[in-house]
């Protein structure tokens, strides 16, 4: 028990102090799941609004695989980027294992189906009202298209805000396909794994808290989104 | 001088004729209502005339254009001659200004206009007070009210009403009556409301139709239908003996 106690102590510690290599654990969590969530909405809004607002052959196959995408587990991930990136696979000559892209890549394989889905849920569930309203008013296609992703506007924010929340709270993927190699491929996740097998409790606590910091300002973001963007008909 | 022209309409859903041979004229500047008890077909019939959805035989003349023949493109062009209010409106999640005035920026009406016309429109309705408010706090009566001033800001030819004070309170109804009278008197924008309350139809209309089961009974002045009804089921439901 004073042991946890005194972890406590200590992360708040090397928290208030900004600890050198806390502070770069946490920045390169900030940027790799920030940059695959940010290429992940760059492909997975669109998409989403296209998915949600056109009907075409074998769509519910395409909608079937992108809600299964959504649960994918991250080990899974880890281990279909290592096998591309791997020197015998077919990404090998980028030479990219082991590196903050190699991260990347798999946290935006986890993001984009989430964007991608509640982008597509939210586009069609909201879709038929709205868009009848806007018709009646006299819009034409495009602009009906674009008064619709107006509507859609906070659930893709949401979208985005769970994707975040999922790729910066995994592990498995980035332990994979990074490494967790100190000052380079080392995520507030994988540094939690590795500094309580080796018994430095205090550092695995304040990193612990960083993340459940960051998880709850994202839900904070989110409520306060979901809030806004309440509807009342 | 006729605006609009119903021949031989017929609409099918799945094997169920929602609508059977539908034959009416509707005059320039006239305020037509269409009665009936619920299912009778009349929002079916308001979706058909604003283009939202196509027959499956007959003929809907619009001045003159036979609308089943116009391509998308020249639909969007009519349809903007008309506005319609449906009995549920659906606010864009945004402020009572911008939902407004979303008909006239679709339509590439400039800013200073836009002002101008929608905070007289929202005068009119009597929320010019909440014109910055979000369009999703409003209550049902206000959101109503927000509904028909985006219809009537872009001064429609025709103004297509569906149950527009059903689960209204009297004095939102109010509003909404006076304000529609007042239209149609003053701007002789043509009205086709689609109502089951027979009292407001007799109220406001210059001549009703009595929809039954997807047929028209019978079309006539309000005094004709109300004191002389032609067919025994008009008569029924003026005693409100069907609803």
């Amino acid at each position: 028990m004073n042991e946890i106690i005194e972890g406590f102590f200590k992360a708040f510690q090397l928290i208030l102090s900004l600890d050198p290599e806390v502070l770069n654990i946490t920045l390169l969590s900030l940027r790799v799941s920030g940059t695959a969530v940010i290429l992940g909405s760059i492909v997975g809004l669109p998409s989403g609004a296209l998915l949600g607002l056109y009907d075409f052959k074998g769509k519910q196959l395409v909608v079937n695989f992108v809600n299964t995408m959504m649960g994918l587990p991250p080990v899974v991930v880890g281990l279909f980027v290592f096998l591309l990136l791997s020197r015998s696979g077919p990404l090998g000559l980028l030479d990219l294992l082991y590196t903050p892209l190699a991260m990347i890549i798999a946290q935006f394989i986890l993001a984009t189906p989430i964007i991608t889905g509640i982008t597509m849920a939210a586009v069609s569930s909201i879709d038929r009202t709205v868009r009848e309203t806007a018709i009646s008013l006299g819009a034409t296609e495009g602009q009906l298209i674009w008064t619709v992703l107006k509507e859609t506007r906070m659930s893709m924010l949401s979208g985005i805000i769970v994707a975040f929340g999922r790729v910066i709270s995994e592990v498995g993927a980035i332990m994979i396909v990074g490494g967790n190699i100190r000052w380079y491929t080392r995520a507030l996740t994988t540094a939690i794994v590795l500094e309580t097998r080796r018994g430095e409790f205090a550092l695995a606590i304040a990193l612990g808290l960083i993340l459940i910091l960051l998880a709850f300002i994202i839900n904070m973001m989110l409520t306060y989104l979901q809030r806004k963007g309440e509807r009342i008909y | 001088m006729t605006i609009l022209e119903i021949q031989h309409l017929y609409k099918k859903y799945s094997d169920k004729y929602v609508l059977e041979d539908i034959n009416l004229e509707v005059g320039r500047g006239e305020f037509f209502t269409v009665i009936g008890p619920n299912g009778a077909g009349k929002t079916t019939l308001l979706r058909l005339i604003d283009l939202l959805d196509s027959p499956t035989d007959g003929k809907i003349i619009f001045d003159g254009i036979d609308t089943t023949k116009c391509s998308e493109t020249e639909k969007i062009y009519l349809r903007r001659r008309m506005a319609i209010v449906f009995q549920n409106p659906v606010l864009f999640n945004t402020t009572v200004f911008e939902n407004v005035a979303y008909g006239l920026k679709i339509r590439g009406v400039d800013k200073l206009t836009i002002r101008k016309k929608v905070m007289k429109v929202l005068e009119l309705v009597g929320l010019a007070d909440l014109w910055n408010r979000r369009a999703t706090t409003l209550s049902g009566g206000e959101a109503q009210r927000v509904a028909l001033a985006r219809a009537l800001v872009i001064e429609p030819e025709v103004l297509l009403l569906d149950e527009p004070t059903a689960n209204l309170d009297p004095r939102n109804t109010a509003i909404i009556e006076k304000v529609i009278l007042n239209v149609n008197k003053e701007r002789k924008t043509t009205v086709v409301m689609a109502t089951h309350n027979m009292f407001q139809a007799k109220r406001l209309a210059h001549r009703i139709a009595f929809l039954f089961y997807g047929k028209i009974i019978e079309i006539g002045k309000p005094e004709e239908i109300f004191t002389s009804p032609k067919d025994p089921r008009t008569e029924a439901f003026i005693k409100g003996e069907i609803y």
